[in-house]
């Protein structure tokens, strides 16, 4: 294949206009719209945590829950991965509150709950393609009643966030002060775990566990490039992973390509975009720095 | 020693005021992890506007004494108070200066945002704006004269800079007690006076009283109204003169220690057994450590 025909069948609008008024596309949309929806908004969060590999790992076991639970039926595989995400989150949440243990145990257990995944889908004996979707993602698989579930979740997840925000941008990030100023350091870090075991438990099914990562951090950590203002930064990360995930979806379409690639590839464009724009502002502010020294 | 005196003078004037219950007040009070004392028997008063340094070596419980006043360890014996009443986690009239630290370039904040989480971040909410806020925020940003960088990252600041700003996230809720801990270690000498000024010159304007660790007294000796110098257990309270010398220092650490002033400044000799000796010959040595 030349790569003029491999453009042509990734770049394609053939077609898309038609696609677009389909109910089941319209559907996909919703839910990619309220998984970047959250995932934008604890994307911040998660950067200035430094809690990315935890992330990772929470997406991973969240396989696991999904590869377990189709096992038992395949109407069972939401609820199995939100299980197995909050499940993960929080054990992550409780084991990694020690700094320098928390990549080794997130390590571990990762690995433990991937191979035990594998093994589940092995025994699975339905149609493979079922199976990778939980690691690449089926996004135009999206029922009324996961929209449903993804909906009330979302509301869920972005109220508790309104609630906690203040305590949880002191904890994450001045933990010393925050601590001393009576803030429930420990309690929110459970929350936050909880908050991501949610995310990720939604975006497992629909985008993949392989894809969360291009929803939950790479948006939250291009923010964290152009501004300092954390509100700012959950905007702009909403903003970049909506339009990730939206716009993935609409390049797919006509060519019937996995969207994983092109949310991730959108995702990453505007994350070296951020890194670039926020290397110019580094070197601004290296000269105002220096300018006032003394101060 | 004419900075000694100064001090002196002030602290007389502010003891003869009629005051309520001392800002800060422990009683009896006993910290020990398992069969390790870090302090008994430890009666003190804080006046409100008070200036109390609080010395000694590593481990000798400097910094268990601030978690005690925030109210995160108890303690094992005696009673502690502030303005009067119990110690609790969270006590709005209880500012905290952490000492500084290295932040993330890429950290998403500003610094007037680390101020306003001084104010509100305790608070449950996403909380609106306000103009109220606003105001309260600038007002502590320009008393510590950082209101020319609050909008630039904390991270991309300098340790100074950095400092100033937690100087105004303690104090922009009003106080009543200041608790320091080490907030001048890692700065060097011009910004050690800067922000020290800055503490001492609140103290005295709003009646704030300060309790202040450190390794190094001299940057503050002028403010300093009272030393609590602690080492293995023991302790002794006093003006800087009373605490500061051969014989009290030598009695304390169970060794011969000379204190000597020059210029204004106070070394003390001989008070670290195994640490690094040429550091005692250093100008920002006070051997308090």
């Amino acid at each position: 294949m030349s790569f003029g025909e491999i453009i042509d069948r990734l770049f394609s609008f053939a077609g898309t206009g038609d696609l677009l008024s389909l109910d089941f596309v319209q559907q996909s949309l919703i839910a990619g719209a309220l998984l970047a929806l959250i995932a934008g908004a604890l994307g911040p969060l998660v950067v200035a945590r430094q809690v990315s590999f935890a992330v990772h790992g929470t997406s991973e076991l969240t396989f696991t829950g999904a590869a377990a639970a189709l096992l038992v039926s395949s109407s069972l595989v939401s609820i199995g991965a939100l299980v197995g995400a909050v499940a993960a989150a929080l054990v992550f949440g409780l084991l990694g509150l020690r700094e320098r243990e928390r990549d080794s145990v997130i390590g571990a257990v990762l690995a433990f709950g991937l191979g035990l995944g594998g093994l589940f889908l092995w025994l699975y004996p339905g149609r493979s393609s079922n199976q990778l979707s939980l690691l690449f993602g089926q996004i135009v698989a999206v029922s009324r009643n996961d929209l449903w579930l993804l909906g009330g979740c979302a509301a869920a997840v972005l109220a508790v966030l309104a609630l906690v925000w203040r305590p949880l941008l002191f904890a994450s990030m001045d933990a010393d002060v925050a601590r001393a100023r009576g803030v429930p350091v420990r309690a929110l870090s459970m929350v936050f775990a909880g908050l991501i075991g949610v995310a990720t438990g939604l975006a497992v099914p629909t985008v993949g566990a392989l894809l969360v990562l291009a929803l939950l951090i790479t948006p939250g950590a291009a923010a964290a490039r152009v501004t300092a203002n954390p509100v700012t930064a959950l905007l702009l990360a909403t903003l970049f992973a909506e339009v990730a995930v939206i716009g993935g979806i609409v390049l797919s379409l006509a060519p019937g390509a996995p969207i994983s690639g092109y949310v991730t590839a959108i995702s990453f464009l505007i994350y070296l975009g951020c890194r670039a724009i926020g290397a110019a502002r580094l070197r601004g502010t290296g000269r105002r720095a220096l300018s006032t020294a003394s101060a | 020693m004419s900075l000694l005196d100064t001090a002196r003078t002030g602290q007389a004037i502010r003891r003869s005021a009629p005051s309520a219950a001392p800002s800060v007040r422990l009683h009896g009070a006993r910290l020990a992890y398992g069969h390790r004392v870090l302090w008994d028997e430890l009666d003190l008063d804080v006046a409100p506007g008070e200036f109390l340094a609080v010395l000694g070596p590593n481990g000798s419980g400097k910094t268990s004494l601030l978690k005690v006043l925030l109210g995160l360890q108890p303690l094992s014996a005696g009673t502690v108070e502030i303005a009067g009443r119990q110690v609790r986690r969270g006590n709005r009239s209880v500012g905290y200066i952490p000492q500084q630290r290295a932040m993330d370039p890429t950290l998403t904040l500003r610094g007037r945002d680390l101020v306003r989480l001084g104010l509100d971040g305790h608070r449950w909410g996403f909380g609106l704006p306000s103009a109220r806020r606003r105001a309260r925020v600038d007002e502590a940003l320009d008393a510590v004269g950082a209101l020319g960088y609050a909008d630039a990252p904390v991270g991309l600041l300098s340790g100074g800079e950095q400092q100033r700003l937690r100087v105004a996230q303690a104090l922009v809720g009003d106080p009543d007690v200041l608790l320091c801990d080490e907030p001048l270690a890692s700065l060097d000498l011009a910004h050690q006076r800067a922000v020290s000024d800055l503490i001492d010159a609140r103290r005295r304007a709003t009646d704030t009283a300060v309790l202040f660790v450190t390794h190094e007294i001299n940057s503050m000796l002028s403010a300093v109204d009272r030393v609590l110098y602690l080492v293995d257990g023991r302790f002794r309270i006093g003006t800087p003169d009373e605490v500061m010398n051969s014989a009290t220092l030598s009695e304390l650490y169970r060794t011969e220690v000379e204190v000597i002033s020059v210029q204004g400044r106070v070394l003390v000799v001989g008070a670290y057994q195994d640490d690094d000796p040429h550091h005692v010959a250093e100008p920002r040595t006070s051997g308090a450590r």
